[in-house]
């Protein structure tokens, strides 16, 4: 019986992740996590997701003072939060957002706050729904 | 007259002294009162002129009738062309589409195959995995092809060794080889230690076209010869440094009667023949190019402005011979035409798509080299490329120093060395369920064996089992199992079955359990974790089906060992790699502010066996090599306080002039020196191998990391998989 509940659990789990991985959310880098997941670390993926979520809370709330800054100019100092943030997002695998951050990034270049500003929303956005996902599937 | 009405009429005179000229002749009846026709008036118009004009504007309207339709015409081109180019992209767009979930589709498998199944799901599955890496494979060739034609590839310029690429294509090739063909590889002494081209794009076409040569190849032998040619009359001028100014017109206009010449001169290998036809065509060479001499040096350089540059250009030839069923001479012209195969029969009992070899001579050309191909029927096929690769002289390490036929001190660590110098490889064939045979040159077995014991090191590192006294097993079904259709390895193995424990009780072999217990000692110690260059990452998740198949190909093993001559000379090779390896396990430094990336990167690690030094930014690296002597760095380029690029500067200069004032310059103390420190000043310190880690991976990023220094870069994400490529290049 116990095994019933654990095959559902994983039918569930892996369906989440092919949803996941088929609306381009996650790619191959999270497998390449899991695959560092074994008996000597058994809890890696949970383990790194959370950390990424406690640092991805710092730098997108960094991200959003900065920008909400009436005297805001300081381009730089987004640009490196911003850095942390793709690269943290990529060695993960979440590519949606990884992108976003691409084009945050890309208005960023051309000092576009208005446009930076909408890409910050819809990383949050992304943000929240990774999460919420990621959550599920660590349920 | 008769009528009595005036008439007008043209007339044309020839006269003698204006030539013809044309008249408007009015003629009219004169009447008398009373009615009668008295005479005529007679009017004559020269209008000789005007008929002229008239008949020039015939002319022309004419003329503008045939421009017009010619106007349609080239419009309407323009506008096939615009569809076609828009349905290449649609094509391009859509494969790339495809791509993604189809990837999707095959990682899910991947991820069922680390799941509980039975043994029919997992024959169903392989053939899933295999069936989509098949069609995603497809994909990437329709990508590349059509990102070739478009323009839009761009090409890498990297260091690699040719001998090393030879000989992972071979092992490769040689590894999922159904038949039975022995795979050679040449590469002359000549060719340099190390060339610059693009790798990726080269080893593509080899692989191409020695998988080619396989599959019509059904015995006998396909092979791989690498040497030099002096520049072939094809060569742009522009290519060659301190050109004496010639057109590249004068190029193009040979580039028709480049085709003669290099298809003459395939049937001729000798040199002089090749420079006979030079002269012949008066096609542009360079002066020095004496027909007297065979085999030229593979450096242009004899002219002594050439001498002095720090670059040169080596032209190296690049022949794919195999013994198989041949080319009809009919199908030749077409036969690197986008899907076409040399007939609907072949296409039907040989499978492929015909892309191939269409993206190989793209690929080859946008390199700036040609590839072609002479075959007899029944008898064989030679596909020959040659192309220009960049030698830097400065950067030629002197690790050749090693005598290729000196066998007996061949050690693991040696391989690198070995690799730059041994031309020679060869992989004899092999039966299913097998990989080596008993013959052959001891080289190869060493290499074979060399091979074996590396794909082991990185499994047993990367699962962190206990060392089971069958490491080598492993190792070996593991390369079977990653190479070859799944399926059918599988089937293989299950049909030679017989349990694990076969293998200790096997008799005499003394000699063989010493091996293990050698490459067993060498696991264990776990020096160098060369890893061989299949990738076994994108399988790691198959371990367990793997555990399940290594114990049934169990007793091919002993067959082999018994046939080998040099089995003594092995033990001891392996016992005194121990050795060697328990004093030097590399010693790697991470440099990384990203604590996502510092997890991740060194959980990698750890499962490829290593430990890791972790430091989080430049000046942090900086300290961490003057108290220590790194055997590789990792670096990251964007951190803060300072970043990859200055803190590479600042080693770099260290090596240079064996002191630390540029650091202290930039305000990093020297700490007091400890037991551990570097070499004494008397030995100029080591070059430590840098590898940047880059976000944003962009060729432009790329050249200001070797500009500032570093060896080479890795593009995060950091994947297993380039993780293994980094260790493998530049861990001794």
């Amino acid at each position: 019986m116990l095994g019933l509940a654990a095959d559902r659990l994983r039918a569930d789990m892996n369906r989440l992740l092919s949803f996941l991985f088929h609306q381009g959310i996650l790619d191959e880098q999270f497998l390449q996590l899991q695959q560092l997941q074994d008996e000597t670390s058994p809890n890696f993926v949970s383990e790194v997701v959370n950390i990424y979520f406690h640092e991805s809370e710092k730098l997108l709330r960094n991200l959003r003072s900065l920008l909400m800054d009436r005297e805001f100019s300081d381009y730089n100092k987004m640009g490196i939060h911003l850095n942390q943030f793709m690269g943290s997002s990529s060695s993960i695998g979440a590519k949606r957002i990884r992108n976003v951050c691409l084009a945050f990034r890309a208005a960023s270049d051309q000092n576009n706050r208005a446009g930076c500003l909408s890409a910050l929303e819809v990383l949050e956005h992304e943000y929240c729904f990774l999460k919420n996902k990621l959550h599920e599937l660590f349920q | 007259m008769d009528k009595g009405l005036p008439a007008k009429r043209e007339i044309t005179f020839e006269t003698e002294l204006f030539g013809s000229k044309t008249f408007l002749i009015y003629v009219e009846p004169v009447f008398s009162k009373a009615g009668e026709t008295i005479g005529i008036n007679y009017m004559g118009i020269d209008i000789t002129d005007q008929v002229r004009k008239r008949e020039r504007m015939i002319k022309i309207r004419e003329e503008i009738a045939v421009q017009k339709a010619k106007e349609t015409e080239l419009n309407r081109t323009i506008h096939i062309t615009e569809e076609t180019m828009r349905a290449k992209q649609m094509l391009a767009t859509m494969s790339h589409e495809i791509r993604s979930p189809l990837s999707g589709v095959v990682s899910m498998a991947e991820i069922l195959a680390t799941t509980k199944l039975d043994r029919e799901q997992r024959q169903l599955l392989n053939v899933m995995l295999s069936s989509g890496d098949l069609v995603l494979q497809l994909i990437n060739d329709i990508l590349d092809l059509s990102k070739v034609e478009s323009g839009v590839m761009k090409l890498e310029a990297t260091k690699f060794r040719p001998r090393e690429v030879v000989k992972h294509v071979l092992q490769t090739a040689a590894a999922s080889l159904q038949k039975i063909l022995t795979l050679e590889g040449n590469v002359a002494d000549d060719v340099p230690i190390e060339v610059i081209g693009d790798v990726l794009r080269i080893r593509q076409i080899l692989t191409n076209l020695i998988s080619n040569a396989i599959k019509f190849t059904h015995e006998g032998k396909v092979g791989v010869k690498l040497y030099v040619v002096p520049e072939p009359p094809f060569a742009k001028e522009g290519s060659q440094h301190g050109s004496d100014g010639s057109t590249a017109n004068q190029t193009t206009t040979n580039v028709p009667k480049e085709e003669t010449c290099t298809s003459t001169s395939q049937t001729s290998s000798d040199q002089r023949g090749f420079h006979g036809k030079k002269h012949e065509g008066s096609c542009q060479n360079r002066s020095q190019s004496e027909p007297g001499t065979p085999v030229m040096n593979g450096k242009i350089d004899v002219t002594e402005e050439q001498a002095e540059l720090p670059e040169t250009t080596v032209w190296i030839r690049c022949d794919v011979y195999d013994t198989g069923i041949g080319i009809p001479e009919n199908a030749l012209p077409t036969l690197f035409k986008k899907y076409m195969q040399v007939s609907a029969d072949h296409a039907r009992k040989y499978g492929g798509t015909g892309l191939g070899l269409a993206i190989c001579k793209q690929l080859v050309e946008l390199m700036g080299g040609r590839l072609t191909v002479s075959s007899r029927v029944h008898c064989g096929s030679t596909f020959t490329f040659i192309l220009p690769y960049k030698v830097s002289l400065s950067c030629d390490h002197s690790d050749d120093s090693d005598d290729p036929d000196d066998l007996s001190d061949m050690d693991d660590h040696g391989d690198s060395d070995d690799d730059a110098t041994n031309g020679f490889f060869q992989f004899q064939p092999r039966t299913l369920g097998s990989l080596f045979s008993s013959n052959g040159s001891s080289r190869t077995q060493k290499l074979l064996a060399h091979n074996i014991g590396h794909v082991n090191s990185h499994k047993i590192n990367g699962f962190s089992e206990n060392y089971c006294s069958f490491p080598t097993s492993n190792g070996q079904a593991k390369e079977m199992d990653l190479v070859e259709d799944a399926c059918s390895v599988a089937e293989a193995l299950e049909i030679s079955s017989e349990p694990e424990c076969s293998f200790s009780h096997s008799p005499d072999h003394d000699s063989e359990s010493a091996i293990c217990r050698g490459r067993r000692h060498h696991n264990d110690v776990n020096g160098e974790n060369k890893v061989s260059s299949i990738d076994v990452s994108t399988y790691s998740e198959t371990s367990r089906e793997v555990d399940v198949k290594v114990k049934i190909s169990e007793p091919q093993l002993p067959a082999e060992r018994q046939g080998r001559s040099d089995s003594g000379s092995q033990s001891t090779l392996n016992t005194s790699q121990e050795v060697s390896n328990s004093i030097s396990k590399p010693k790697i430094l991470l440099v990384e502010d990203n604590k996502i990336n510092v997890l991740v990167t060194q959980s990698m690690m750890k499962q490829l066996g290593h430990t890791i030094d972790v430091v989080n930014n430049g000046v942090q690296a900086v300290r961490a090599v003057q108290c220590r002597s790194y055997d590789l760095v990792l670096m990251d380029v964007c951190m803060p306080v300072m970043d990859g690029l200055q803190a590479t500067r600042l080693i770099r200069s260290f090596e240079e002039t064996g002191n630390w004032d540029a650091a202290a310059k930039a305000g990093i103390e020297r700490p007091s020196p400890s037991s551990d420190s570097l070499q004494p000043d008397c030995t100029p310190p080591k070059h430590i191998p840098i590898i940047a880690m880059t976000a944003n991976a962009l060729s432009e990023s790329a050249e200001e990391c070797f500009a500032n220094g570093m060896d080479s870069f890795v593009s995060k994400p950091v994947t297993f998989q380039k993780l293994k490529e980094c260790l493998e290049q530049y861990l001794p």
